[in-house]
């Protein structure tokens, strides 16, 4: 055990964070403000997702930290060592294992269950923000329902690109009421967020937390003659042959060589140990 | 259809130490439909205040001003509009339109004012313009940069497309050539025929004595004690 | 007939400072009237106040609602009061930067009512704001541009088209043609004559220009420190003013 209280925060602060985690719970899409600490990395690195599951883990959790789908990048590592050390809990990157999953820009491929729970790392949590700079015009447009304004942003893709070309942060309505902005995950993930999964999200900056419960009706805005749609890059995975999986493009070298890859490693992995192989299965691996 | 009763202005000029200059009394005069009655008298005799009072333009001090059942100097804006719409027409002697509209519009406006289907009214419009000689490839022009003498036939070929059952006509045919004048004379009878109620202030005797049925001295209306 | 607005009484003061008082007035179905006055003479805060963008100290504003006839739109919700600013209301800004986003394009500034109210076909919203481009006279081609590309006067065109696109039955103007050259000032002049009378609108205009009423306005209601010193119809009021300060006013007029 180290001399940190435990998971960082003191316990009082950990309260504060339950009460907004409970009501974003209690009313789905609802930004909560609360009173972000100043956390031992920058603003951008996750204090708000870290704070958020500071307040959510129990000593006999099991966290899972990814950044943009793969548990080895610097912030995932830095997130899971943080938590290492100072809740002195058991970590993991395999997705089924986990209680708790923090995560950066991604959802997991593989479906999560009821007794997990999803951590959002957002930067921006206030979807109507680039259109109405000011903050008392958008609390009083959620509270009155007045999204039309989000609309015009989606239009506004389509007359300058021929379609939505919003493709990742794109805006959802939850339960039929609150405008939600997902934060920045790919468009390809929105159909995924109605899932078995709390889901919970932590803005440290902008100090909003919203959340969503298990199986919360949550819709991707579109227009009738241009509807939503989940895209991906059209290829399977060079590595694990996997056609459902949400793909990075890895350039290989400066002759136009490059590789598809599943942005979620731990699926990647578990398919490949499996027996799955991709067209570069043998040899990038 | 025009009737006035004990009608009186006076202007107050408040700031030039508030001095009141009557310049009507005792107005009472009755224009029945089918009839055209003249106004007389000299220069500054009040002719045109008493139309400009008729027309609800100016204010009455006191009297009633009815014109088609409503009361003038008491009524609405919206009635007096209304009335201007549909019972009471006025030629004036100026023309005073917005910038930039097409004459053969200005001249079809009173109509559509009233719902007459946009293609009834221009050809309305186009047939009384032509019968006042403006040439066609005026007509998609705007009528303030027309000649004096042009812009007076416009003024009355507006006048006359919708058929007001009550027309006031301030020197309708001033400044105007022969046979321009006969057609507006000509207008004046067929006005007069289908029943309107008019009221003309006419300086050209002649025209006068063709269209008249009688005529109104507003000499007689003129206060004779200055106070 | 309902009067569409009924103006009681309506009263705002900035501290002891007044903005306008005892304002009472009716407006009908169509009509429309003039506020008139020199800077500082309580028009644009009556204006305001009618509009619901400042909440007076005292008075009613009542507006012949489509659903419940007449409702004081003062001690209405806010949100009764802003969906009606979106459907039945419309205001035009003297300065047209004020009134559209400048940067969404001129399609998306003229679809946002309509969005608002609930359009969520792509392709009518599109057409309704090239139909809308087109009457008030703005190039089809135009409608990808932001408005940061018009002109002053196309400026104010496009903020009178996103204005009116949801149909609305009054529209408040604060000095419409304000800030614009004459000969787009007779332009655009023209055009809300002609949209007046095609859409059956009334309206509301406050302006200090003597000639833009009477152009506009039906019926004119002449202001000075914050009171309303004579009202009549537009010519009549313009042609045998009667109060000393509406001389002053209409004499101290430039013609050319």
């Amino acid at each position: 055990m180290s001399d940190y209280n435990f998971a960082y925060l003191d316990e009082q602060t950990k309260r504060m964070i339950r009460r907004a985690i409970l009501k974003g719970l209690a009313v789905p899409g609802y930004q909560v403000p609360f009173a972000s600490r100043e956390m031992p990395m920058p603003y951008g690195w996750g204090t708000g997702g870290v704070q958020v599951s500071a307040a959510t883990l129990t000593p006999d959790d099991t966290l899972k930290v990814i950044d943009q789908g793969a548990d080895d990048t610097t912030n995932a590592v830095s997130i899971r060592k943080f938590f290492e050390k100072t809740a002195g809990i058991a970590t993991t990157e395999r997705t089924a294992r986990a209680s708790v999953i923090q995560t950066r820009h991604r959802i997991p491929e593989a479906e999560l269950t009821e007794d997990q729970i999803l951590v959002y790392q957002v930067p921006i949590p206030e979807p109507l923000r680039f259109l109405e700079p000011r903050e008392t015009e958008t609390r009083k447009m959620h509270a009155l329902e007045e999204y039309g304004l989000m609309h015009v942003k989606l239009y506004e893709d389509i007359s300058q690109h021929g379609a939505i070309a919003t493709a990742y942060a794109y805006p959802v309505k939850v339960e039929g009421r609150y405008v939600m902005d997902p934060s920045p995950i790919p468009k390809f993930d929105n159909p995924k967020m109605e899932m078995a999964a709390i889901q919970l999200f932590g803005a440290g900056r902008e100090q909003r937390i919203y959340a969503l419960p298990p199986y919360t009706q949550v819709v991707s805005l579109d227009f009738e003659d241009h509807p939503f749609e989940a895209s991906k890059a059209d290829h399977p995975c060079d590595l694990c042959g996997a056609e459902d999986s949400y793909l990075d493009e890895v350039i290989l070298d400066d002759a136009g060589g490059r590789m598809f890859v599943c942005s979620d490693t731990d699926y990647c992995r578990s398919r490949r140990e499996a027996g799955h192989s991709g067209r570069l299965g043998g040899e990038a691996a | 259809m025009i009737e006035l009763n004990n009608v009186s202005k006076s202007f107050t000029l408040h700031n030039q130490g508030g001095a009141v200059i009557p310049v009507m009394q005792n107005a009472t005069l009755c224009v029945e439909p089918r009839e055209c009655v003249g106004l007389t008298g000299v220069s500054g005799a009040g002719k045109s205040t008493l139309m400009r009072v008729i027309y609800g333009n100016y204010l009455a001090a006191s009297g009633s001003v009815v014109v088609g059942g409503v009361d003038v100097a008491k009524a609405e804006p919206r009635e007096i509009l209304a009335l201007r719409r549909e019972t009471l027409g006025y030629v004036s002697q100026f023309l005073r339109v917005v910038p930039r509209v097409p004459t053969l519009d200005v001249v079809a406006e009173p109509l559509l004012a009233v719902g007459t289907p946009e293609g009834q009214a221009r050809d309305k419009a186009a047939s009384l313009l032509a019968q006042l000689n403006i040439r066609e490839r005026l007509w998609g022009l705007s009528p303030t940069t027309f000649s004096g003498g042009e812009q007076q036939r416009v003024n009355i070929a507006r006048g006359f497309a919708y058929d007001f059952p009550a027309l006031l006509l301030d020197e309708p045919t001033a400044s105007l050539d022969a046979q321009n004048r006969a057609t507006v004379l000509g207008l004046i009878e067929t006005a007069k025929a289908r029943g309107a109620a008019i009221i003309g202030i006419f300086h050209d005797e002649a025209a006068r004595e063709t269209v008249c049925d009688r005529f109104v001295d507003v000499s007689v209306f003129s206060p004779k004690a200055l106070a | 007939m309902t009067p569409l607005l009924q103006v009681k009484n309506i009263r705002k003061f900035y501290g002891a400072r007044i903005g306008c008082k005892d304002v009472t007035f009716d407006l009908y179905p169509g009509e429309v009237m003039g506020i008139v006055g020199e800077s500082g003479s309580g028009k644009s805060t009556l204006l305001n106040s009618l509009a619901g963008h400042l909440a007076p100290d005292c008075g009613e504003v009542i507006f012949d609602t489509r659903a419940d006839g007449p409702v004081d739109t003062v001690t209405m919700s806010e949100p009764e009061r802003r969906m009606l600013s979106r459907t039945d209301w419309a205001f035009v800004h003297q300065h047209a930067r004020d009134g559209l986003r400048m940067s969404v394009s001129a399609g998306g500034n003229i679809g946002e009512r309509l969005m608002a109210v609930g359009g969520r076909h792509y392709g009518s919203i599109r057409e309704r704001a090239a139909d809308w481009l087109a009457r008030v006279e703005i190039s089809e081609n135009r409608i990808d541009d932001r408005p940061s590309a018009f002109s002053g006067g196309m400026q104010q065109r496009l903020q009178i088209a996103r204005n009116l696109v949801t149909g609305p039955r009054l529209v408040f103007m604060d000095e419409p043609t304000g800030g614009l050259d004459v000969s787009v000032q007779a332009r655009l002049l023209d055009l809300l004559r002609g949209l007046v009378r095609e859409m059956g609108l009334s309206a509301i205009i406050v302006t200090h220009d003597l000639a833009v009423v009477r152009l506009l306005a039906d019926r004119l209601m002449v202001m000075k420190d914050g009171c309303v010193l004579e009202t009549g119809l537009t010519d009549q009021v313009l042609d045998d003013p009667q109060h000393g300060y509406t001389q002053l006013l209409v004499s101290s007029v430039l013609h050319v």
